[in-house]
């Protein structure tokens, strides 16, 4: 039997940050809104809860900001990141916007605090959430209980009814029973599918098996998938996730921040046969972190390893997980379950390989190798100084970018070109509008935030109108 | 706590805050995160210094991704409590006293039981009205026991604290840095670290309020003005040979009635947010030892109070004795319960401004 809840104004499927922000800007706008979010209350905020910045644009230094960044600086990131795979009059829009968040945000309760220890290179550019983003989602959460708005724990859509390209009502499975909820406006806010283990593997392969999901375990792209069958148009590479290279023993789900690796610049990377693929030293850090995952994901298994002496220790952020140490390469590989001959003679040509140069790993030094395939262009030094130490990596998914078309409203366009009038979507679910590929930091949350408010305000007009 | 419970604890604390240090997320809530973020690992002494740094406001637990359910657990405020407790009975002195920490609430009945009958024999028979406490007690006698309690009382905070001190670790940086000290003390006097910037936090529950600080505050002030106003009382006496009572508007008076009343409302609403508290993240183990200070405190200004409003009824022998009683038990356990918390507090953060001035002037000389 399928029970019935009462009709809404607007219904918001997802619980993230661009989920609360379509709620309270739908409320704030006069509507009668619920909230379904598949997770359980403790595990409320999808992949929002891992964040922890917003990407501002600004004129001048303010209380959290540093000197100015501005509109057409910020354009220009987001260009070279995508290599122009965005669609400009959405991103000049979110940029502009960006300006106002801080203001709409503080007024739902969030705090912010001045990039500290290890963000510091994002001073100028990222808002800082004080406690990260489960403690902004808890502001966001409390705005909405004090607004009234209806929130649902425990709720997955699994069916849309669209008429048209009207949508009538979802079903949603609750308590284990489907329960229909009927609204005037649906938000579509359920973020990407980068939980959901077959679709990826649909996408690339068995390999897919071996990835870990950095975040929530709630992305199961269902409500994509509904409204691509429904007839919306997509968006976005369906083959393209980020991903990147996190510790292979991190949880399956939700390892969030904890399990990232920044210690492969430092070292050298090998496969599970203990050779090396890449060029550890290409850039800086913070501008290549991002291709490690799918690097990773094309070594056989799924699986690589880095591997540093005792002389980079302290050089990068502390892992959640230990080190695995040994005091000759020849036991680490075996530590490792790699090799030791190959590992052995790799490290041995690697040393043998390095030119003579001074060691800084804040700035492309000329620390480098002549003479291997593949080169490693910076922070070459020996690995010679025991005790030797390597970590596993996995490929670690962060989000997908295939998502749903939508225009300057945030209504979602069908594939017959025309816009669904009461359909809406925000956040990951249509960020591939934006940024059809790369990665920018804090421009998911932007997107969220921005398209999050900007659909509850157009979703709560419709129904008003 | 048995030998297994504290490497328990310990390796729970090395655990969570392993996690902290990698995530880094709360490193604007409060002081612990800034200060374990300069730590790789956790040794018992940087476990003891950390936990003495928490206040308990639960920011941490509320903000945190990896809060229970998430597999990694992560419990910052109980763990911390936790280690904290293992703190104060291992910094105790004398040592064997340390298990007083575990049976604050049967001690402090004890000293009820054992003082209250001897205050009443000695005042027993006595007629004297009109607020003469010194017919119905002698001044030297009350001088006498609460002297000769305080002097050990004294000893017990002073060595108790010393000894935290030096066991959270050594400090490159110039002892006498005065400014750092300074500054952990106005950390301490001002709350600093349970003020929010003036949005206070996450105490009792999930929503921030400044609710705690306010009744700290008051109880701490009241604390203070109580002591001053006995403080004051002592020089009248043997400074100027004025012998109580005072009279109602006399300095020694109005200093314990507005402490007396601070001491009054901040530790019922202590209480009242302590009911409503989140059990999660606190240790509950330590409720005890919490209830019975809030009690004490509580009750010796209740007696104290009862006693200025009817010391000139017949009443007066019997409340003075009540009092006295009070005040003797509130005192023995000082140095084995929760006021301790105050000192290794003042002391974590201390050397926390300490080390902030430390890395300050490293960067500064550009090393």
């Amino acid at each position: 039997m399928t029970a019935e809840l009462p009709t809404f104004d607007v219904l918001v499927a997802g619980g993230g940050n661009a989920a609360l922000c379509a709620a309270l800007s739908a409320a704030e706008h006069g509507a009668r809104v619920a909230v379904v979010e598949t997770a359980p209350r403790e595990f409320r905020g999808g992949n929002s809860r891992h964040t922890r910045n917003l990407r501002c644009a600004h004129d001048a230094p303010t209380q959290f900001l540093t000197d100015a960044y501005p509109e057409a600086e910020y354009f220009n990131d987001l260009l070279r990141v995508t290599g122009g795979e965005t669609n400009e009059e959405l991103a000049r829009m979110t940029i502009h916007e960006s300006r106002t968040c801080m203001h709409w945000m503080r007024g739902h309760g969030a705090r912010f605090q001045p990039s500290l220890s290890g963000t510091l290179h994002l001073g100028r550019t990222n808002l800082f959430f004080l406690g990260g983003g489960k403690a902004l989602l808890n502001s966001y959460y409390d705005a909405a209980e004090r607004r009234g708005i209806r929130v649902i724990y425990g709720a997955e859509v699994t069916g849309l009814k669209i008429s048209g390209s009207r949508f009538e009502r979802a079903t949603v499975l609750w308590r284990g029973e489907p329960v229909e909820i009927r609204a005037k406006a649906f938000v579509a806010a359920t973020g990407g599918f980068e939980s959901n283990l077959d679709w990826l593997k649909e996408v690339w392969g068995e390999g897919a098996e071996n990835f870990l999901i950095r975040g929530t375990p709630y992305n199961k792209g269902t409500v994509l998938r509904l409204l691509f069958d429904d007839g919306a148009e997509p968006v976005g590479d369906p083959k393209q996730c980020h991903a990147v290279a996190i510790d292979a023993r991190a949880p399956k789900f939700d390892g969030g921040i904890v399990t990232r690796l920044d210690c492969i610049p430092l070292g050298i990377a090998v496969n599970r046969q203990g050779e090396r693929f890449y060029d550890e030293g290409e850039d800086l850090w913070p501008k290549r972190y991002a291709i490690w995952g799918r690097l990773v994901a094309q070594q056989p298994g799924q699986i690589a390893y880095s591997i540093i002496d005792s002389k980079a220790l302290g050089k990068f952020m502390p892992s959640v997980f230990p080190a695995i140490r040994a005091d000759t390469i020849g036991k680490l590989a075996s530590n490792l379950g790699l090799p030791a001959d190959t590992l052995a003679s790799t490290v041995d040509r690697f040393n043998r390989a390095i030119q003579p140069g001074t060691f800084d790993h804040e700035l492309l030094d000329n620390c480098r190798t002549c003479g291997l395939a593949p080169e490693k262009s910076h922070w070459a030094r020996a690995i010679d100084t025991p005790p030797f130490l390597g970590y596993p990596l996995r490929p670690g998914l962060t989000f997908t970018y295939l998502g749903v078309k939508v225009n300057a409203s945030a209504q979602v366009l069908m594939c017959n070109g025309h816009p669904a009038s009461n359909i809406f979507a925000a956040g990951e679910i249509m960020a591939g509008n934006i940024l059809g590929k790369g990665y920018l930091g804090g421009l998911g949350m932007l997107i969220g935030t921005v398209f999050g408010r900007l659909a509850g305000k157009e979703a709560a007009r419709f129904v008003s109108g | 706590m048995s030998a297994d419970e504290l490497t328990g604890i310990a390796q729970e604390g090395d655990r969570i805050l392993t996690i902290c240090n990698a995530c880094r997320y709360c490193e604007g809530y409060c002081a612990v995160f800034p200060a374990l973020q300069r730590r790789l690992n956790f040794a018992a002494a940087d476990l003891d210094y950390l936990a003495n740094l928490c206040h308990n406001c639960a920011e941490c637990y509320y903000a945190c991704q990896y809060a229970p359910p998430h597999e990694f657990a992560v419990n910052v405020p109980k763990t911390l409590a936790q280690i904290r407790a293992r703190s104060y009975q291992h910094c105790a002195w004398p040592a064997p006293l340390s298990t007083a920490f575990r049976r604050n609430g049967l001690i402090a009945s004890l000293a009820l039981v054992i003082a209250l009958p001897i205050w009443i024999a000695v005042t027993n028979g006595s007629t004297a009205v009109s607020a003469q406490f010194y017919q119905v007690v002698s001044h030297r006698a009350m001088v006498a026991v609460f002297v000769s309690v305080s002097l050990f009382i004294l000893a017990a905070l002073i060595l108790g604290g010393l000894r935290f001190w030096r066991e959270s670790g050594a400090l490159s940086n110039d002892p006498a840095n005065f400014s750092g000290l300074k500054q952990g003390l106005i950390d301490a006097i001002r709350l600093t670290y349970l003020h929010g910037d003036g949005e206070g936090c996450t105490y009792p529950r999930a929503h921030r309020s400044l609710a705690r600080w306010w009744f700290h505050h008051l109880t701490f002030y009241g604390f203070l003005l109580c002591f001053a106003a006995t403080a004051v009382a002592a020089i009248y006496h043997y400074g100027f040979r004025w012998r109580a009572p005072y009279g109602y508007f006399s300095l020694p008076v109005v200093l314990g009635t507005l402490g007396g009343l601070g001491l009054l409302a901040g530790p019922a609403g202590l209480f009242w947010l302590k009911q409503r508290g989140d059990v999660a993240t606190r240790d509950p183990k330590q409720d005890g030892m919490d209830l019975t200070f809030i009690a004490l405190l509580f009750s010796t200004s209740a007696t104290g109070l009862l006693l200025l409003a009817l010391r000139y009824t017949s009443a007066m022998p019997l409340l003075l004795a009540i009092h006295l009683a009070t005040v003797l038990a509130l005192f023995v356990t000082l140095p084995y319960g929760k006021f301790m918390h105050g000192i290794y507090r003042l002391a974590a953060l201390m050397r926390y401004a300490l080390e902030r001035s430390q890395v300050r002037g490293r960067n500064a000389t550009g090393h």
